[in-house]
């Protein structure tokens, strides 16, 4: 039987603003299954979304939806989450989001380990505002604000969220939406802060000066660019500098920030002593 | 029973945004509002509360709001920088209708300015704290007690009119120590304002279709009514719309809800909007706010006693001002007003536009210092 979308789509807010040929949809549809997975109850779930093509994202999903200011979804996911850690929190942003503008929370958000579950929907450019470089577009293609070419160095930002402490990190791309709603589902499945980076097309604004004008070229470059993990280790090191490997990249247990806190309403209403640096393995 | 406490202005204001039910702050450390984010870190969790320390200005009121937006009443605290950085966010609280106290605790300015020394210059930055139309609720606390109750006051008024609400300290109160005559907690427990909830089918559940000048309203999330909240313009169910009637419709209901409803009612609740000291037989008005206030009692008291039948106005609520009020003693005292303040004249200029003119004596004082009552004394004698 075919999947049924209706149950966790506004139907009334069909068709997307998103171009023809977006990746968002595969990631909408495969966020969708993934949820479904979870077997997630819709009244307990909150969607947020940033500025750029991926804010709409929360508008089409029905649950508790909210739409942000630019960069600065993790931020207001961390006040619902604390304030409710028993609900699920998906966050969703863009390259813009959550690398440029908001990279800040980004790092914060890894650091504390909150149970948010955040897609990074990278497409290597601003996409709604037609064309301006991001972090994440590669040196020497064509922007709007880079005519002569971009030579500002790429974020990698699987890298940031590793280095930042996020306890599950992974990348994958929008190619193949079964792997996407797999790894989707490992990364909801995974408490604490949960750094999904998903590799998608514009072929609109990204690919229309750099030879990717349709959405299959577009598509064909992210699967050049791509390897899984495990092939991506066996490449020599000049070779793994040109590819983004895929899969899961980090994966650890670790104390989930909402779980603590919990021992601070503890410790304040003198149920148990203080918090002190017994209560962790990690000293410095 | 009053309760007598002892404690700072910054202390006692976070003290009374749990008594009013806060269950959330997120913040960012700031001089000179600390002391509000030490105490809110301090009480929350022992009411089961929530406290956290986020990693910037923007974000410590980005929590705060995301928590609000879920239905749980939140504030936070900062001074001038910080509202400049917040200032974005507060937008969004402004259209998606989201209450919230936030503390601000005036310090020197522009940039980082005067870190640790006293000033009323944020009163312009709370009427108009971010770009685009709204309409702005700022209380100003004059005293130690004031700190208390005008934030008890700021999450009730959030509440009722679905809104960020300024709750203004400057630096001299809020780190002034001392005694302080509090209202009794069952009182203060006894008049909270929540928010109104829908409670129809979840299928006709239209949280922003409401009336001209009424705020919206919604349910918290979570408990089957969903909604989607946005910094777009959107119409009855939250989504987004550029429609030209629905535009004009949001801003003017946006401005009209506080505005309008002050104007009609005279003020926005049942508390007052300023104090008058020794006014009634008096024929000079020193006008004063915040700490500044505190000076002017005692200037009154000198002038007095010199012969001088001086009184005093202090607004409490500056935004929206008290107009009525205003105007009536623009009409009595005519040229025999001066005020007082530490900006360059920020709340005189509203006077002015309220009283339709300029021929007030004033004083004002920009560098960090408070104003002595001797300084106002020397300066009201010459007008007489």
């Amino acid at each position: 039987m075919a999947f049924n979308y209706d149950k966790y789509l506004r139907v009334n807010k069909m068709p997307t603003l998103w171009c023809w040929g977006c990746g968002d949809g595969v990631i909408l549809k495969a966020t969708i299954r993934a949820i479904d997975k979870m077997g997630w109850d819709m009244d307990n779930v909150c969607v947020i979304s940033g500025i750029g093509c991926s804010g709409r994202f929360s508008s089409y999903i029905n649950c508790n939806t909210i739409h942000t200011t630019h960069g600065r979804t993790i931020a207001y996911a961390t006040g619902v989450k604390l304030a409710n850690p028993g609900v699920n929190v998906v966050v969703v942003a863009g390259d813009g989001d959550a690398l440029a503008i908001g990279g800040n929370h980004t790092i914060h958000g890894c650091r504390r380990n909150i149970d948010l579950n955040f897609i990074l929907i990278n497409n290597f450019i601003y996409g709604l505002t037609n064309s301006q470089t991001s972090p994440t577009t590669p040196q020497g293609m064509w922007s709007v604000s880079a005519q002569n070419g971009n030579i500002d160095p790429t974020f990698n930002a699987c890298n940031l969220a590793i280095g930042a402490g996020a306890s599950f990190v992974a990348r994958e791309t929008m190619l193949d939406p079964k792997k996407l709603e797999k790894i989707l589902v490992k990364g909801f499945s995974h408490k604490g802060f949960s750094f999904i980076e998903v590799n998608s097309n514009c072929h609109i604004n990204l690919g229309r000066k750099n030879k990717m004008a349709n959405a299959m070229e577009n598509l064909a470059w992210i699967d050049s660019i791509t390897t899984p993990l495990k092939k991506w280790e066996a490449l020599p090191p000049e070779e793994q500098l040109n590819k983004l490997p895929t899969g899961v990249l980090r994966e650890v247990e670790q104390a989930e920030y909402c779980d603590m806190y919990e021992q601070v309403i503890a410790a304040a209403q003198g149920k148990r002593g203080k918090i002190t640096q017994d209560d962790f393995a990690k000293k410095i | 029973m009053a309760r007598e406490v002892i404690g700072n202005g910054n202390e006692l204001a976070a003290e009374a945004a749990i008594d009013a039910g806060a269950m959330f702050f997120s913040g960012y450390p700031i001089t000179p509002s600390s002391e509000v984010m030490h105490v809110a870190s301090d009480l929350l969790p022992e009411v089961g509360g929530k406290f956290i320390q986020m990693e910037d200005e923007i974000a410590g009121i980005a929590a705060a709001l995301g928590a609000s937006m879920t239905g749980v009443k939140s504030f936070t605290a900062t001074s001038g920088p910080g509202i400049s950085l917040k200032a974005e966010q507060i937008g969004l609280g402004f259209i998606a209708e989201v209450p919230l106290v936030i503390i601000n605790v005036m310090r020197g300015g522009p940039s980082t300015g005067l870190p640790t020394r006293v000033s009323q210059a944020d009163i312009g930055q709370a009427q108009y704290p971010t770009h685009g139309d709204y309409a702005s609720i700022t209380l100003c606390a004059g005293s130690l007690s004031e700190c208390y109750t005008e934030t008890v006051r700021g999450f009730n008024l959030a509440e009722k009119y679905m809104t960020p609400v300024f709750v203004l300290l400057d630096e001299t109160i809020g780190h002034m120590h001392g005694k302080a005559v509090l209202p009794d907690l069952e009182e203060v427990k006894a008049n909270i304002v929540n928010r109104a909830t829908f409670d129809g089918p979840i299928d006709e559940y239209k949280p922003y279709k409401v009336p001209m000048n009424k705020p919206a309203v919604i349910n918290k999330m979570f408990q089957g009514y969903r909604h989607h909240v946005t910094g777009l313009h959107h119409g009855d169910e939250g989504f987004p719309t550029e429609d030209a009637v629905q535009c004009e419709f949001n801003i003017e209901r946006l401005v009209g809800k506080i505005n309008t409803v002050a104007k009609e009612n005279d003020g926005l609740d049942d508390l007052p909007d300023y104090e008058e000291y020794m006014l009634e037989d008096a024929e000079v008005c020193l006008i004063a706010y915040g700490s500044i206030g505190l000076g002017a009692y005692e200037a009154v008291q000198k002038l007095r006693a010199e012969g001088i039948k001086a009184g005093m106005f202090r607004p409490i609520m500056l935004w929206p001002s008290p107009a009525k009020r205003i105007a009536e003693i623009g009409a009595k005292f005519k040229d025999k007003i001066f005020i007082t303040e530490l900006n360059m004249g920020q709340y005189t200029k509203e006077i002015e536009r309220i009283i339709k003119r300029d021929d007030f004596t004033t004083l004002f004082k920009a560098n960090g210092r408070p104003i002595a009552p001797a300084e106002m004394v020397a300066k009201v004698k010459e007008m007489m």
